[in-house]
């Protein structure tokens, strides 16, 4: 294996979520009754004409701008010509020669260390319908609801090496997507796909090794499995002496393996050419310039930010920057608590995230608010709440038992803080403790914790351990 | 036999000599009289009724307009709602389009009442009418002649005197030259004037509606209602548009016509040239002055222009394929033969023999060599008329090299028909308005037309010139003697 190299370009297909079409004004929430959502336009009826949707313009020049790359003022749609049933026009309205964005460049982290993937370019199109193959006893059903949707098309280099690198650099870009709020990455759905480009040379070859494409990868962890097994079989092959041969393969999750699905006989010659129903798009610098002033604080930028405004390790900076929402509410919470933001941070990657895992929510759709979590935070700072009440009045507020104080008071959580109090109780536990309380004596430190433990639980733990621990020492000097 | 005009049928209404019930009628039973012209591909009764009822509604309540009532018959390329548009193919011989073309929905919001949808080469790709699925149209003049394409049937419904106005489409010359062929007025506006959205798509970037009538004044008229931006059609001008009629009567003092010498060699017949010269005369007697001028690219218009629609047909085509709407063949047993099946039996030859053309033009390995060479030559051709306008204000010439032919004579060889649209090909590469008007006879009585062309986006001068003529000459007033002219 070792004397192989891996040479994979990774092609994404991102909805945009622009409320219509990019050529009709039909709408494309997703999930409607069929062809429902398609209008005389989307089902090229004879005699109809595209109209170009500016947002979609709006969402690639984001994209465009967020990696750096060059952006073409003038781009130009193209038709790429094919006969497919769920291709109303027979061609699909794309671009070739020149996209609305050229080459740029996305960073990822590779064990520590930061590589950059090139983006060679990222052009604007319109998806085709869905073809149905089940449910219609032999015959396909064509839904030509999706037919018209706008596509961004991000085109990477061939530059990653391993499933790895390919894995973080989708992620960057799914991350990168939804933070500027041009797609809502739903791999699922089908708003956000991935084809894989992948080859493999003998180490220090210069010329690519001839590449299969593979398709149908919807998760993460399907592109990782699917370039591994994709890898593995091309170098079985060419050491048994065969050839690759640049096809389409599917991958099939279930049998894990790819499948090949189109040869190179059937390659198709999609005839481009500018589409003359729609003019080149000129944008001028000042449409550019007011994108730029709406583009949101990107990943990185947050990322590092955090370390250093907030003081967290890179592990859970990238962990809170993960997606705009996440961030947000870390940010809010942080800032208008009085607890320190570490501690905000260990309660969120702790306790916080486990609920909305379990419970398989948004962070949107959290049942504990910011103002809430802020107030909680609060009521462990000032020492109303311990460690421990506070997880209880965690799970109260998850419940939607209330409100913070609401909790406290019904629950008779407020944690003891007087010193008389607790003092009673510690002469309490003196007394029925004799053999610990010689331990001590004795020099045995480590028993004192087992002390202030017998303190909490006859406290019900309300006492304050600290203050418990205090007077525990002072006692048995 | 009254020659049919906008102003003598508001002149019927206005006079409650009819009604426009009555008047629809009237052209509809004429249309049923005449079916052996073959012009009409649908005869619309139902429909035109209903608007002819609510035409005289809007007469009464004084809420009419320019065209209340004015029966029309639209190109079967132009869609209509609830009237079936065929194309003249096969492949939509039942479609029923749930819209209508904008200017369609433009000329019934002035007033028009569509009395049925025109025969014409199947979607539009001819020069005789003879491709159709639903077979040629005979000229009004001679019955064995062609009367011109791919708008043969508008043209001939006017010729006829069947209706005032008729809308037809031309991307190579579809009015014009039926225009010609049929002793009628024939315009095409610049493009992106009118809107080309319900306007089957055969060359996108060559295609425009236009107008048959028998006067200029009549076309200025229904451009004003067929004209203007489209937000539906990207390739639609947002440009001021004039009142059309407005600088008709213009003075002709001191206009500059420009004579292509390349227009003026062999292949035009001498009987042609002739007409044209005389009409040339008759417009310096109206003080205009002459001077030749030269297209060096002209020969390079054909070629050009037959690689370029082709390329467009060939994709815009591709929706025809069975699927969703029109024919699909009986018989297949898979995708692909579905596919092939109902577009080899869908479609013409003519049709065929352009896609494949077209495909080919766009192919990888040719693209370069065909496709991006044409478009480059079609800027040469573009620059020849900006360079030819600074030194003259109208180019004029004959529409086509010789009078209606017969049918069948140029069916054999594609090519040959090809040549006969040797000057109006060049207007559709450049994008300029031009029309053509009645400018004689030939000895044997087939009709001959004179074609003007204009600087871009200057219909109104266009039209100014033309109707100019018109009330010097009456070439544009003479019926064929089958439809009430004199003999």
């Amino acid at each position: 294996m070792s004397q192989w190299e891996t040479v994979i370009g990774l092609e994404i297909h991102a909805q945009l979520q622009t409320k219509s079409k990019i050529f009709s004004g039909s709408s494309t929430a997703y999930g409607a009754e069929p062809n429902t959502q398609a209008n005389s336009v989307d089902i090229a009826l004879p005699g109809t004409l595209p109209v170009m949707n500016l947002e979609a313009a709006r969402m690639a020049i984001k994209f465009g701008l967020a990696i750096n790359a060059q952006l073409n003022l003038k781009n130009v749609f193209a038709r790429k010509n094919y006969f497919y049933p769920d291709l109303p026009k027979g061609y699909q309205t794309s671009q070739f020669d020149l996209p609305i964005v050229g080459l740029g460049e996305m960073p990822i982290d590779i064990d520590g260390k930061t590589k950059v993937i090139g983006v060679t370019r990222a052009h604007l199109e319109e998806d085709a319908g869905k073809s149905l193959h089940e449910n219609f006893q032999g015959v396909t059903g064509i839904d030509l609801n999706r037919a018209g949707t706008p596509l961004l098309e991000i085109v990477s280099e061939p530059d990653m090496r391993s499933a790895q690198e390919a894995v973080a650099y989708l992620k960057k870009i799914h991350s990168l997507v939804r933070y500027l709020e041009i797609c809502d990455g739903n791999m699922q759905e089908g708003s956000f796909r991935c084809d894989a480009n992948v080859s493999v040379r003998p180490k220090g070859q210069e010329e690519f090794g001839t590449r299969a494409e593979l398709k149908n990868i919807n998760s993460f962890r399907f592109v990782e499995r699917a370039i591994e097994l994709e890898v593995e079989r091309q170098i079985d092959l060419i050491e048994d002496g065969g050839e690759v041969v640049q096809e389409t393969r599917l991958y099939d999750a279930d049998k894990h393996e790819t499948r090949s699905m189109r040869s190179k006989e059937e390659a198709h010659d999609y005839r481009y050419f500018p589409c003359p129903d729609l003019p080149p798009m000129q944008l001028d610098q000042a449409f550019i310039d007011d994108i730029k002033t709406t583009l949101p604080e990107l990943p990185e930028a947050k990322l590092a930010r955090f370390q250093t405004e907030f003081n967290l390790g890179k592990g859970d900076a990238t962990t809170l920057t993960q997606s705009k929402d996440i961030a947000h509410y870390f940010e809010m919470v942080a800032k208008n608590s009085q607890a320190d933001s570490k501690i905000v941070a260990n309660w969120m990657i702790g306790d916080f995230f486990a609920n909305l895992n379990k419970s398989e929510l948004d962070i949107n759709d959290s049942p504990i608010s910011t103002e809430q979590f802020c107030t909680l935070l609060n009521r462990v700072h000032d020492k109303t709440l311990s460690g421990k009440t506070a997880k209880q009045v965690f799970t109260a507020l998850w419940n939607k038992e209330g409100g913070v104080d609401d909790i406290i008071d019904k629950k008779g959580l407020k944690q003891i803080t007087d010193t008389g109090a607790i003092e009673a109780v510690v002469d309490d536990v003196i007394a029925n403790c004799p053999e610990q309380v010689q331990q001590f004596k004795d020099g045995n430190d480590k028993v004192i914790g087992f002390l202030v433990g017998q303190v909490m639980q006859k406290s019900k733990g309300k006492a304050n351990p600290q203050i418990a621990n205090q007077l525990l020492q002072e006692k048995l000097k | 036999m009254t020659l049919k005009t906008i102003a003598s049928q508001k002149a019927l209404l206005g006079s409650k000599a009819a009604s426009c019930v009555e008047l629809t009628n009237d052209t509809l039973q004429s249309l049923e009289k005449n079916k052996g012209l073959n012009v009409f591909i649908s005869i619309c009764e139902e429909h035109a009724i209903a608007q002819a009822t609510n035409a005289d509604r809007l007469i009464e309540t004084k809420q009419n307009s320019s065209l209340t009532g004015i029966p029309i018959a639209h190109k079967d390329l132009f869609c209509t709602k609830g009237v079936k548009t065929t194309c003249a193919s096969k492949i939509l011989e039942n479609f029923v389009s749930p819209y209508d073309a904008t200017i369609v929905e433009n000329l019934n919001n002035t007033g028009t009442i569509t009395v049925g949808k025109t025969n014409m080469d199947e979607f539009a790709m001819g020069s005789s009418n003879e491709s159709s699925f639903f077979g040629p149209v005979d000229n009004p003049w001679d019955s064995s002649r062609v009367p011109g394409g791919s708008s043969g049937g508008s043209a001939a419904a006017v010729a006829a005197n069947l209706v005032a106005i008729a809308t037809g489409s031309d991307t190579g010359g579809s009015i014009r030259q039926p225009a010609s062929f049929c002793n009628v007025v024939g315009v095409k506006p610049s493009y992106g004037r009118c809107s080309r959205y319900g306007m089957v798509a055969y060359a996108s970037s060559l295609d425009q509606a236009g107008i048959f009538s028998h006067t200029v004044e009549d076309a200025a008229i229904a451009l004003n209602a067929m004209a203007g931006f489209d937000t539906k059609d990207s390739t639609s001008v947002q440009i001021a548009k004039p009142d059309f009629t407005t600088t008709l009567n213009n003075p002709l003092k001191g206009l500059r016509i420009g004579l292509p010498k390349e227009y003026f060699t062999d292949g035009l017949d001498n009987e042609v040239a002739s007409i044209v010269q005389d009409a040339i005369k008759q417009y310096e007697q109206l003080g205009a002055s002459v001077k030749e001028i030269s297209l060096p690219n002209s020969k390079l218009a054909i070629p050009c222009y037959y690689v370029i629609a082709p390329a467009e047909a060939s994709s815009n085509l591709s929706r025809f394929d069975g699927v969703r709407y029109g024919y699909r063949a009986e018989e297949y047993t898979d995708l692909e033969s579905m596919y092939v099946n109902s577009r080899t039996a869908g479609f013409g030859n003519e049709v065929k023999r352009r896609i494949m053309i077209g495909a080919y033009a766009l192919s990888s390995g040719y693209y370069d060599a065909y496709y991006a060479k044409a478009q480059k030559l079609r800027r040469l051709i573009s620059n020849d008329f900006t360079t030819a306008f600074e030194q003259c204000d109208v180019i004029m010439g004959p529409t086509a090299p010789t009078p209606a032919y017969k049918k069948g004579s140029k069916t054999k060889d594609p090519i040959e028909m090809y040549l006969g649209d040797i000057y109006t090909i060049a207007v559709n590469l450049a994008g300029l308005p031009a029309a053509s008007i009645p400018a004689g006879f030939t000895q044997s009585g087939l009709p001959v037309g004179l074609q003007l062309i204009s600087p871009y986006m200057q219909e109104a001068r266009l039209l100014n010139i033309g109707h100019k003529y018109q009330q010097e000459t009456d070439w544009h007033t003479q019926l064929p003697t089958a439809f009430g002219g004199e003999s």
